[in-house]
């Protein structure tokens, strides 16, 4: 195994994972616009490699609550996917999937308990999503991924980070975050993290050809 | 009213008098307050993964529980506080995600904890009390002049120990 560092990674790299993102984020929003059968907008995905502290400013602070959908990733490729949304664009999301049944609007969404079925609907947003993305990286690099099934926290920012931070942490002292933002009637601002084991990133960058 | 400094992930501050150190949104992660009672300097340091010898990127010494720790007893010796004096308090090291609870990478929580408690009984620093483990974040605020540190969780009333 080679020793990447992620210091020395290319900008030819970043842009290949900016494509991969561009990728992934069309194809979540046109099953995002299929699902909720309203036009979804999306912008161009920005790629950034952080430090950990600077982590939680970038999604919003640290105590910003948010939903997350984490799974693992195996096959070709093994590591694990998170995908993240502050809490009120999760039930936005959520209540429109169902159309309006949970009655929320933007001022309240932020205090909104979520139920089983809003968990539920969460769920299956994220995972049209990591889905999505995992498509483009699969269709990209023509390897095969399997994702696990989904799960669902809801909590503080810097606490659900941590857990990819923590598998980040192993190998090095930063981390790769895709933002997306979407917008349909309001913007949601949804933040992606792909962590393979290191392993994987070379084959990934093999079959993509930078390496 | 002091300031209140922040401790980022993999990251350690000190403090003393009337200023406080604080981590927010702690997950797996496990926040260790040490302070020294009588001299009323303490710090806060925020690790993220139990062991550096287990991992050859080392470099970043606050990243592990075993560094971090050895390192935040020097800076607070450094500011002024007693070695033999010292005692601490742990919180976080939550199971944030339910799958593979039998993966060694997933139980990172636990192993934290585990970890900073070996490494503070090493030390012969005692745990006066912890709030550790469960499936939330927190975030602390430790007073190294009272000795309180304050836990909150979403959801869930403020609790100092």
């Amino acid at each position: 195994m080679k020793d990447i560092n992620m210091h020395d990674i290319s900008s030819q790299y970043y842009d290949v994972l900016k494509e991969l993102g561009n990728i992934g984020a069309g194809n979540a929003t046109t099953a995002l616009a299929q699902m909720l059968d309203a036009r979804v907008d999306m912008s161009v995905p920005k790629v950034s490699l952080l430090e950990f502290k600077d982590l939680g400013e970038v999604v919003g602070g640290e105590e910003q609550i948010m939903a997350s959908i984490y799974l693992r990733v195996e096959g070709d490729v093994e590591g694990s996917i998170m995908f993240m949304l502050p809490k009120p664009a999760a039930v936005h999301l959520a209540n429109k999937l169902m159309c309006g049944m949970l009655g929320v609007c933007s001022e309240n969404a932020q205090d909104h308990e979520l139920g089983e079925m809003e968990c539920s609907a969460i769920m299956e947003i994220g995972n049209i999503i990591t889905g999505a993305y995992l498509n483009a990286l699969s269709g990209l690099t023509n390897m095969k991924i399997y994702p696990s099934v989904p799960n669902l926290g809801i909590d503080m920012a810097g606490a659900l980070l941590s857990v990819p931070a923590i598998e980040f942490g192993i190998y090095g002292d930063h981390i790769l975050l895709i933002q997306t933002k979407f917008s349909d009637d309001i913007d949601l601002d949804g933040f992606f993290l792909l962590i393979p084991d290191m392993e994987s990133y070379e084959k990934i960058l093999t079959s993509l050809g930078v390496m | 009213m002091g300031e209140v400094i922040k401790v980022g992930m993999a990251d350690l501050k000190t403090c003393g008098g009337e200023d406080a150190v604080t981590t927010i949104g702690l997950g797996s992660c496990v926040g260790i307050a040490i302070r020294d009672p009588i001299a009323k300097i303490g710090g806060l340091a925020h690790i993220m993964l139990p062991d550096s010898t287990e991992i050859r990127n080392n470099s970043n010494r606050p990243k592990f529980a075993d560094t971090g720790i050895e390192d935040l007893v020097t800076e607070i010796v450094k500011k002024g506080a007693n070695r033999f004096r010292l005692v601490a308090k742990i919180a976080g090291g939550a199971q944030m995600f339910a799958i593979n609870a039998s993966n060694a990478t997933m139980r990172v929580g636990e192993r934290n904890v585990q970890a900073s408690k070996k490494k503070l009984s090493e030390l012969k620093i005692p745990i006066l009390a912890e709030d550790t483990g469960k499936t939330y974040g927190r975030t602390v605020v430790f007073y190294p002049k009272s000795g309180d540190f304050i836990i909150r969780a979403i959801g869930m009333p403020e609790k100092v120990i």
